[in-house]
């Protein structure tokens, strides 16, 4: 599926300055899309924009060329998975009855789950190895373990579609990989993947391109050789780096300098 | 617990409820006197007592039992917090300020229908007012803003009665009092009309709204990523439930407790799958208020307990138990 914002511009109200200030982006079919910047450059704000979940003040979001207010929004649930940054339970729920929930476009409105959807459920599960967690209280999960089942809920969507926004937070490093390396294979098999992430390294090796945003505009755009470069990334984030080949991976490191390095 | 056995459970109490409540009374009457009574008419007095006394009660306090809890489960889902009851947005208040004002002004006795209008009355304003305020952007309603707005507005009406109340009679004060605490005393076919007419519909619509609500209760930009219209059932949800216990408090008063501590029993002991949760619910305060009431109505018979006072009294320490035994559950 392909993304797109076109001068996409969303001010909140009461705001100073708008959080998007003319975006214009297009992420391409089947391409596992990082998109990266500062604090409060908007990087949410556009992953909701796309999703159709924010009214923009001007411009406009498309999804496959379509506007996207004009999708219907179970036949979008069906085409696109989308993880929110952090969701908060109201109450209790179990790791099965949250996957499940991934399969409300599917159904009717009082169609029980069939046999295509428990399949669905039980791909999606082990897709995110989880399997064994069926029964738990989600609640009682380690935040690895549930940021898998919040992606196994999109996954049991089958979308063709996947957007994340920061699902990788506060994870520590075989969790983290293990999430990229599933976003990564979902992409392999045809899914447009679009991942809100703070990972610079992490993003420069997984992604096929790269968003850079700062202050809700466009600060850079490509492939990750082109965005990973010292002196965009010290301008964007106000802050010297120094950008090198990992030897490990051939693909650019970043290090943050102390003050006064150069 | 299993839900069907949760499910014959409470239909089990509500039918033995139901049929304590005809059979029993402050006027004995034996069984065979009851059954004359439902089937052909002998005797007057007897008919009347059964026909227009205790089987008007016992449906009103099918209806307000099951609505309230149903729409304190929805409130629940809805606002996300777990301490939400019908009351929470005014309505009770609001419905309070109608009664008091008739009360107040001796227009109680221009009939039956003077006392749950006002009371109806007040509550709609409440509500039009809280869903305004919480409306006012334009934009997306903020449940946030709602609780707030609601426990404002709240406070306003308390000001009001209290008010009305200091400037009335003593006899005047001692109705009032009766009215807030809650009875099903003064059922009539005319209360379980009114009450049906809207209850009856209002509870299938929320039931059909159940999946979304599952939903609701993960977030509101989850629910919406996953294909729900979470503006629309929001408001029509919030509405309904707004409106059912404004159709409560209308003909029975404030009666407390049941919209809080059964939609969380239920919760307890089967999860918060709303399929499942919303029309339990609504069975398991049908059978918890016919039970306190036929309780109230029995245990210092022939004074009437006020229904509330049972209501806390049985629903305080069931809902307690229940509360200490899901934690140490976990």
């Amino acid at each position: 599926m392909r993304f797109e914002a076109r001068d996409l511009v969303v001010r909140y109200p009461g705001a100073q300055r708008p959080a998007l200030d003319g975006i214009s982006m297009t992420v391409p079919d089947g391409c596992l899309y990082a998109v990266l910047g500062p604090n409060g450059s908007g990087k949410s704000t556009l992953m909701r924009s796309l999703m159709g979940a924010l009214e923009p003040t001007s411009g406009g979001s498309y999804i496959d060329d379509r506007e996207v207010g004009t999708w219907d929004r179970r036949e979008l649930a069906r085409a696109v998975g989308a993880v929110a940054q952090s969701e908060t339970l109201a109450f209790p729920l179990t790791v099965r009855e949250m996957v499940g929930m991934g399969r409300y476009p599917h159904l009717g409105p009082l169609a029980g789950e069939g046999d295509a959807d428990r399949e669905a459920i039980a791909t999606a599960l082990a897709e995110c190895d989880v399997t064994e967690f069926t029964a738990r209280d989600v609640t009682t999960l380690s935040g690895g373990e549930r940021q898998r089942v919040r992606i196994a809920r999109a996954l049991a969507q089958q979308p063709r579609a996947l957007v994340l926004d920061e699902p990788t937070n506060s994870l520590d490093i075989r969790h983290e990989m293990a999430i990229l390396e599933l976003l990564r294979r979902s992409a392999d098999a045809g899914l447009t993947v679009i991942v809100v992430t703070h990972g610079l390294d992490l993003a420069a090796r997984f992604a096929d391109r790269m968003l850079l945003l700062s202050q809700g505009t466009v600060a850079a755009e490509g492939t990750p050789a082109e965005v990973v470069t010292e002196q965009t990334l010290a301008g964007v984030y106000s802050w010297p780096v120094s950008v090198t080949t990992d030897p490990a991976t051939g693909t650019p490191r970043v290090t943050p300098l102390r003050d006064g390095q150069t | 617990m299993n839900r069907l056995t949760l499910a014959t459970l409470l239909g089990v109490t509500l039918t033995i409820s139901v049929l304590a409540g005809v059979r029993f009374g402050s006027v004995p009457l034996t069984t065979s006197q009851v059954f004359a009574a439902l089937t052909a008419g002998d005797v007057e007095m007897h008919r009347d007592i059964v026909l227009q006394l205790r089987l008007p009660r016992i449906l009103l306090g099918v209806l307000v039992g099951g609505g309230l809890a149903l729409a304190g489960a929805t409130f629940q889902a809805l606002l996300r917090n777990p301490l939400a009851e019908p009351y929470i947005l005014g309505i009770s208040g609001g419905a309070s300020v109608g009664a008091v004002t008739v009360l107040a002004l001796g227009w109680a006795g221009l009939g039956s229908w003077s006392l749950p209008l006002a009371a109806f009355a007040g509550a709609l304003l409440a509500i039009v007012l809280v869903f305004r305020v919480a409306t006012a952007t334009g934009q997306a309603m903020d449940v946030r803003v709602l609780l707030l707005a609601g426990v404002v507005v709240a406070a306003f009406f308390s000001a009001c009665i209290a008010f009305i109340l200091s400037v009335s009679s003593a006899r005047t004060v001692q109705s009032v009092v009766l009215w807030i605490m809650g009875s099903l005393a003064n059922a009539s076919w005319q209360s379980v009309l009114l009450a049906a007419v809207y209850t009856v519909p209002a509870a299938v619509v929320l039931i059909a709204l159940a999946r979304p609500l599952n939903l609701m209760a993960i977030g509101e930009e989850t629910a919406h990523y996953l294909g729900a219209d979470v503006e629309g059932v929001k408001r029509t949800a919030l509405v309904i439930a707004a409106l059912i216990t404004a159709a409560g408090v209308a003909v029975a008063g404030v009666i407390g407790f049941v919209g809080l501590v059964v939609p969380h029993a239920i919760r307890l002991l089967i999860g918060s799958d709303h399929r499942a949760l919303l029309p339990l619910s609504f069975l398991g305060g049908a059978a918890f208020l016919t039970l306190a009431d036929l309780i109230a109505r029995l245990a210092l018979a022939p004074t009437e307990i006020p229904i509330g006072v049972i209501t806390a009294f049985v629903g305080v320490p069931i809902f307690l138990v229940l509360l200490r035994r899901s934690l140490a559950g976990t």
